[in-house]
C-alpha cells in the first residue's frame, strides 16, 4: 500500500506575492513525487497558466493536454505548463487546484513521465480545467522542482504548495 | 514597500527561505508581464473578431449556429 510523506515544509505565499516556489534538495528515498498546489496570481485574466521547471530548467519538458473551457473541450501540446492559476479577472478569493504526479523521479537511467490535473475555480463562463500527460526527457534524477506563473506575474497571498514523497507506489 | 519574493524550500533541512527579488529582477518581471499582457490583449482581440465574423456570417446565411453545426456534421 502506498504511503505519502510530506517532504520539506508547506509553502504559503505572503502578502507581497511570490515569483516562484522552489523545492530544492529533494531526497531520493521515495518512489514517486506528488505536488499539490492551490494558486492565484496577479495577471489580468480569468485563468492563467502555471509552469514547472525541473532541476532549474524547462528544457526537455513536453506534454499533451485535454482541457475544457466551460463551454467546449479541446486538446493542445504544451512544454512546461502544468495547470492553472486564477487571475485577477476571476472570482475574488478563489484559487486553482492542481495535483502533479511524477513517477520514478530518482531514476538515473530513464525519462520521467508525469501527469497533472488542474481546475481553476471561478464563477464565470470561461473557466478552465485540464488533464495533462507529460514527459521530462532526461535520465537525471529530479532534485528540485520550481513552480512559477507563466505570464511573469506573481502568485498572490494565500497560494499554497505541498510536496509529498510516495513510497511503495 | 518591499519587493516580491521567491520562495525556496530546502527539502532536506525543511528550511524555508523567502528571498526578496532584486530591483533588476523586479524590472525584468514587470517587462515580461507587460509583454504577456500585450499578447493576451491581441489573443482576445482576435477571438472577439472571429466571434463577430462568425455571427455576421450566420446572420447573412439566415441560420443558427446549431444549424451550421448540422451542416458540418
Amino acid at each position: 500500500m502506498p504511503t505519502f510523506t510530506q517532504i520539506g515544509s508547506a509553502v504559503t505565499v505572503g502578502a507581497g506575492g511570490a515569483s516562484s516556489i522552489d523545492f530544492t534538495s529533494i531526497p531520493s528515498t521515495y518512489t514517486d513525487l506528488v505536488v499539490k498546489l492551490s494558486l492565484r496570481d496577479n495577471f489580468a485574466s480569468v485563468s492563467v497558466n502555471a509552469g514547472m521547471k525541473i532541476n532549474g530548467s524547462s528544457t526537455g519538458l513536453t506534454g499533451r493536454v485535454l482541457f475544457g473551457t466551460g463551454s467546449a473541450a479541446n486538446s493542445t501540446t504544451v512544454t512546461d505548463s502544468i495547470g492553472y492559476t486564477v487571475g485577477t479577472s476571476g472570482t475574488a478569493s478563489t484559487f486553482a487546484s492542481t495535483d502533479i504526479y511524477i513517477t520514478n523521479y530518482a531514476s538515473t537511467s530513464a525519462y520521467k513521465s508525469y501527469s497533472a490535473e488542474s481546475a481553476a475555480e471561478s464563477n464565470a463562463t470561461t473557466v478552465y480545467m485540464q488533464m495533462l500527460a507529460g514527459l521530462w526527457s532526461s535520465n537525471s534524477a529530479i532534485t528540485s522542482l520550481t513552480i512559477y506563473p507563466q505570464n511573469a506575474s506573481l502568485f498572490t497571498q494565500y497560494s499554497t504548495a505541498y510536496l509529498y514523497g510516495v513510497s511503495n507506489a | 514597500m518591499p519587493n516580491p519574493t521567491r520562495i525556496e524550500v530546502n527539502c532536506t533541512t525543511g528550511e524555508v527561505l523567502e528571498i526578496e527579488l532584486a530591483d533588476a529582477e523586479v524590472a525584468e518581471l514587470a517587462y515580461q508581464a507587460e509583454l504577456a499582457a500585450d499578447a493576451k490583449a491581441e489573443e482576445d482581440r482576435i477571438a472577439a473578431q472571429r466571434a463577430a465574423d462568425k455571427a455576421a456570417l450566420l446572420e447573412r446565411l439566415g441560420i443558427t449556429a446549431d444549424e451550421a453545426a448540422l451542416l458540418l456534421a
